[in-house]
């Protein structure tokens, strides 16, 4: 019993068994058919070239005008201004979700039973409430003050200045989605497994690492496709803030063009063409992000070796194969 | 080296108790370890051994009774005979000299093998990486996985885990490593690597408190072996001895039923 650390990589290691002399005869069987796949692959061709035919014999569809205005210059800034508040109303939702999740396992109840009331209530009330509420807190309260209530006032400011219909727009968009993102964070963080904090915790770790360290860099596994959704929704959840009103926004653009021109279909084609794209895009992205968090559970790509430990396994294997029988495997 | 009679035990257990709401899991333990003793407690499932190992570094709060390591008071300050909660800050700086293993590794899952092992040092001890880098490779290759480093956990063997998690916990020097079953969940072909690994530990003087349900290496590595049963500690004493003559028949029953 004197040996103590087993070498490891023996039993089945690479090129152990590998060596055959005679090529075995390779199977040839026949594949099992499958018409079900070709008799709904002529249905779903038919009917798609159906509708191609259709869209492109059609004279109301006005290919000519999408043309005309695929872009536009009101049409493109209004595609960069729909991009500009889904991207700054998520992060503001997505900071602000990482909080509420923070909050609703916090110790303290207050925290706790905050976090709670804002899910209950952004959640529970309308987009387009929210939105046109947002529109006229400066209608509501014409001066915002910082101060102690009852008491004195340290500074003030015109609400109008500062809650812009881009601001009112952000806040509408991003503090509705806070709610929502709150319970897809929470969810992934419940769904961690408790082991993971106890280790963290026997290993002396604080509390904020063990979180930003360790849980949440899990929990992302759960939390990123419901996340994708939520930013693709948020996309053309945008098309709402008319509601504020702000109107820069693509939905916006095209209305405004197509109540010029008389022509609906073509500039909602535009619209169309223009928010699958970018769907397509984030699409793309949230494909590697999930990859990326993904590592160690999903995405199990070759792990980097240790170049030196790597040589040194393989010297091993091979003086395994001289002699047969190493010591560890015979006792 | 200073006699034995001085000698104050490393870790000192006194009138243990743990409450789960009404269940009274824990009925009044008291344990001695000495510095680089082999402290085994075996025991009937459900009988808290785990509940004990787990007060020792505050994953569960100690209901009544004092835990002392390295002569400190654990989880609590004692101001004039009064006992004040420690703040989690300070609960964590006590951990950290504690190492313990689990039962189901609890390896970081979205982490390297060497990732794993290095995070602690980094994190809490604030080393450089690559000071940090080179001792988990050295306590990789201890553990016999050098070459399985860049490996996340779900591409290790459950033996394999173990021994990284081992070497996860031994990254942060600590004065006492707790063992709550190590083996259990592990096939039976792999559990001799795992125990070989800890009797090198034991070999080389760490202080070591191992609820096992393996007799077989209490026998060998062990300097002491308990026997707990409804959250008492029923019998305590040498390993050997104890195997070969216990004293208390529930230490008579449970062994003629393991051994
Ligand atoms: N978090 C908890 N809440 C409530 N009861 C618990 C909790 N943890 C443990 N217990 C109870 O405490 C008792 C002792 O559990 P413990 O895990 O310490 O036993 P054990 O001796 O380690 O058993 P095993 O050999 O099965 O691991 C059991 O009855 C268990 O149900
Ligand atoms: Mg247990």
């Amino acid at each position: 019993m004197s040996h103590q650390a087993t070498a490891p990589g023996h039993g089945g290691g690479p090129g152990t068994d590998q060596k055959t002399t005679d090529a075995p005869v390779l199977n040839k069987a026949v594949p099992v058919r499958h018409p079900g796949r070709w008799l709904s692959a002529i249905i779903i061709i038919g009917a798609l070239a159906a509708l191609v035919q259709s869209m492109l014999t059609n004279t109301n569809f006005r290919w000519d005008v999408v043309g005309t205005y695929i872009l536009d210059v009101k049409v493109v800034q209004g595609v960069g201004w729909t991009l500009l508040l889904t991207v700054i109303s998520m992060v503001l939702a997505i900071v602000l979700a990482i909080l509420l999740a923070f909050m609703r396992q916090s110790e303290n109840p207050v925290l706790r039973w905050s976090a709670w009331g804002w899910v209950w209530f952004f959640r529970g009330t309308p987009i387009y409430t929210q939105l046109v509420f947002w529109g006229l807190v400066s209608v509501l309260y014409p001066k915002i003050a910082a101060g102690v209530p009852f008491g004195p006032e340290f500074f003030s400011f015109d609400t109008s200045t500062v809650i812009t219909a881009t601001v009112a727009a952000i806040l509408g968009l991003g503090l509705n989605e806070s709610a929502y993102l709150a319970e897809i964070f929470r969810a992934g963080l419940k769904s961690v497994d408790k082991g993971q904090m106890e280790a963290a915790e026997a290993l002396g770790m604080g509390k904020t690492k063990i979180m930003w360290r360790i849980i949440l860099p899990q929990a992302m596994r759960i939390i990123v496709p419901p996340t994708g959704n939520e930013t693709i929704s948020m996309l053309k959840t945008t098309s709402l803030v008319l509601a504020v009103p702000f109107t820069l926004d693509l939905t916006f653009a095209t209305n405004a063009l197509a109540n010029r021109t008389y022509l609906p279909v073509p500039l909602l084609i535009v619209a169309a063409s223009w928010y699958l794209l970018i769907t397509s895009i984030l699409m793309v992205g949230q494909y590697y992000v999930e990859a990326y968090y993904g590592k160690g559970v999903d995405n199990l790509a070759p792990a980097p070796m240790n170049p030196a430990a790597a040589k040194a396994a393989v010297a091993r294997t091979q003086s395994t194969e001289a002699a047969p029988r190493s010591p560890e495997e015979s006792s | 080296m200073m006699t034995v009679t001085t000698e104050e035990p490393l870790v000192k257990i006194e009138g243990l108790h743990k409450f789960f709401g009404q269940h009274h899991v824990l009925r009044g333990i008291d344990l001695s370890i000495k510095s680089g003793e082999v402290s085994v407690v075996i025991g009937p499932s459900g009988s808290g051994k785990s509940t004990m190992l787990r007060c020792v570094n505050l994953l569960e709060t100690i209901s009544a009774g004092r835990i002392s390591v390295d002569g400190k008071l654990i989880g609590y300050r004692e101001i004039d005979g009064k006992l004040h909660d420690l703040k989690t800050k300070e609960i964590a700086a006590q951990r950290r000299d504690i190492g313990m293993v689990f039962q189901r590794f609890n390896l970081f899952a979205h982490k390297t093998a060497l990732q794993n092992v290095m995070e602690a040092p980094v994190q809490v001890r604030g080393q450089s990486k690559a000071a940090a880098r080179t001792r988990a490779m050295e306590l990789l290759d201890r553990v016999g996985l050098a070459d399985r480093s860049g490996h996340y956990p779900s591409q290790l063997s459950g033996g394999q885990q173990q021994r990284v998690a081992i070497a996860r916990a031994l990254a942060m020097d600590p004065a006492l490593m707790l063992f709550d079953e190590p083996t259990s969940a592990l096939d039976p072909e792999l559990v001799g690597d795992v125990l070989n690994v800890m009797k090198d530990l034991a070999t080389s003087g760490m202080t070591m408190i191992v609820v096992t349900h393996e007799i077989g290496f209490a026998r060998e590595v062990g300097d002491r072996l308990t026997f707990m049963d409804a959250g008492v500690v029923v019998e305590s004493g040498d390993p050997r001895e104890m195997i070969a003559h216990p004293q208390e028949l529930r230490t008579q029953e449970f062994l003629s039923r393991v051994l």
